[in-house]
C-alpha cells in the first residue's frame, strides 16, 4: 500500500467544517508495513470521533476496519490511540482533538488489520485471574448479603469494560505481552476486595508471580487512559500493599 | 507487524516521564558508581597512581559532569521518596501530579545554588576575575 493522499473536493455544509484524520494503516493482503492515510472528513459540532470514522468507512473508504459495537462507550470495543493516548473512539468529540487527528491502534498487541489488534494475549491475563467468585462450603439457601461498606470497597474497580485502554498504555505490557497488565489486576482487585469472595489468596498468589503486580512502575498512564475513569494505579497498588501486609 | 514508518510517541502525562526519568538517572548513576569503584580501588594498588588518575579529573568538563551527577542523584532520590510515598502513602497515588511538581520545585532551588557553587571555581579560573 502506498500513502495515498487524495484530497477530493470535499462538500462541507454551514453547520459543518472538515477535518483531517490521519490513520496507521495495516492490511496484511496489501503490503507487510503500514502506513499512514489522511482523510477530509465534514463533522458537525456534538461528532464524536467514532462518527467521523464511520464517514470514512461508510462514505469514502470501506475497507478502513475498526472494532465498534455499542458506540455509547460501555461495551468497550472501540479503544484506539488518539492524538498519541489511548482513548474511546465513541466518547471522545471531535471538537476537543484539533484539526489534524492522529489515530493508531493500541500498542503492545498484534495488529491484525488497521485499528484492529490481537485481543487474545489480553483476554487470557483476564482468566488467568479468576475472575469469578469463589466460595468454600454450601451455598447459603438465600443471597449472600454485604454491606453498602463492604460494596463501597470495590466499587471503583466493578466499572471496568475491558476495553484494553489501560493495559496497552503500559510501558511494561508494550515490552512484555506476559505482564498480566492493570486490566488484570483491577479485575483481580474486584474479587479481592469483595466480602463475599473467598479466594482472595488464591489470587493474590497468582498477582505475586514474577509476571504479577510487581512489575507495575506507577507510570500512571492506565489511570489517565480508563474511559471509565477508575484509579487503576491506585487499585494495583492496593493489591501490592495487600500482598506485603497479608491483608485485604 | 514489520515496522517503519514508525508510530507517534506515546504522549503519557507526569506519571510516564518521571518513570522515564527516573530510569535515565538511574543509569547514569550506575555508570557513574562503577567509574567510581574502579578509580577508589586504585589506590590500593598504588597511591600514586590514584593521584594521577584523580588528577585527570581536574577539567572543566569532569566539573560539567559533577554537576551532572549531582543533578541526577538528586533527582533520583526525591523520586524515589515519591514513588515511596505512591506505594505506602494511601492518598499517595492521587497526588502523585502534585508530588511530581512539589519535587521539581524543590529540585530547582537546591539546583541552582548548588551549581553556581559547583561551577564558580570552574567560571573564575576559565574566564578570570577581577579579585
Amino acid at each position: 500500500m502506498t500513502v495515498t493522499d487524495e484530497r477530493p473536493t470535499v462538500e462541507v455544509a454551514e453547520h459543518q467544517r472538515l477535518v483531517t484524520l490521519k490513520i496507521r494503516r495495516y492490511d496484511p493482503e496489501v503490503g507487510p508495513e503500514a502506513t499512514w492515510q489522511e482523510f477530509q472528513v465534514p463533522v458537525e459540532k456534538g461528532d464524536r470521533l467514532l462518527d467521523a470514522l464511520h464517514h470514512v468507512k461508510w462514505y469514502i473508504d470501506g475497507s478502513l476496519s475498526f472494532r465498534r459495537s455499542c458506540a455509547h462507550g460501555v461495551c468497550g470495543s472501540d479503544a484506539m490511540r488518539i492524538n498519541g493516548v489511548n482513548r474511546l473512539s465513541c466518547k471522545v468529540l471531535v471538537k476537543d482533538l484539533g484539526e489534524v487527528i492522529t489515530i493508531e491502534p493500541i500498542k503492545g498487541l498484534t495488529v491484525l488489520k488497521d485499528l484492529i489488534v490481537d485481543m487474545d494475549p489480553f483476554f487470557e491475563a483476564f482468566k488467568s485471574i479468576k475472575p469469578f467468585l469463589i466460595t468454600n462450603g454450601n451455598a447459603p439457601t438465600r443471597e449472600r448479603l454485604q454491606s453498602a461498606e463492604d460494596r463501597a470497597r470495590f466499587d471503583d474497580s466493578t466499572k471496568c469494560i475491558m476495553c484494553a485502554a489501560c493495559t496497552t498504555s503500559c510501558p511494561v505490557f508494550w515490552n512484555d505481552e506476559a505482564y498480566f497488565g492493570p486490566q488484570a489486576i483491577v479485575m483481580a482487585h474486584r474479587f479481592i476486595f469483595d466480602s463475599r469472595d473467598e479466594g482472595a489468596d488464591e489470587r493474590l498468589e497468582i498477582l505475586n508471580e514474577k509476571e504479577g503486580v510487581w512489575r507495575c512502575r506507577t507510570t500512571f498512564n492506565c489511570t489517565d487512559a480508563c474511559p471509565r475513569g477508575i484509579q487503576v494505579t491506585k487499585a494495583i497498588q492496593e493489591v501490592k500493599r495487600a500482598l506485603i501486609f497479608r491483608k485485604v | 507487524m514489520a515496522k517503519a514508518p514508525a508510530g507517534t510517541l506515546y504522549r503519557g502525562r507526569e506519571g510516564m516521564w518521571s518513570w522515564v526519568a527516573h530510569r535515565v538517572t538511574g543509569v547514569l548513576i550506575f555508570f557513574f558508581l562503577f567509574a567510581h569503584v574502579l578509580d577508589t580501588a586504585l589506590v590500593r594498588v598504588s597511591p600514586d597512581s590514584y593521584d594521577r588518575v584523580i588528577n585527570t579529573y581536574k577539567t572543566p568538563i569532569v566539573n560539567l559532569m559533577e554537576l551532572g551527577l549531582t543533578g541526577a542523584v538528586l533527582y533520583h532520590a526525591l523520586n524515589g521518596l515519591r514513588i515511596m510515598a505512591i506505594d505506602f502513602w494511601e492518598k499517595g497515588p492521587r497526588y502523585q501530579r502534585q508530588m511530581t511538581w512539589a519535587i521539581l520545585a524543590v529540585f530547582v532551588v537546591v539546583m541552582v545554588p548548588g551549581a553556581y557553587f559547583m561551577l564558580e571555581h570552574t567560571v573564575r579560573t576559565m574566564f578570570g576575575s577581577a579579585t
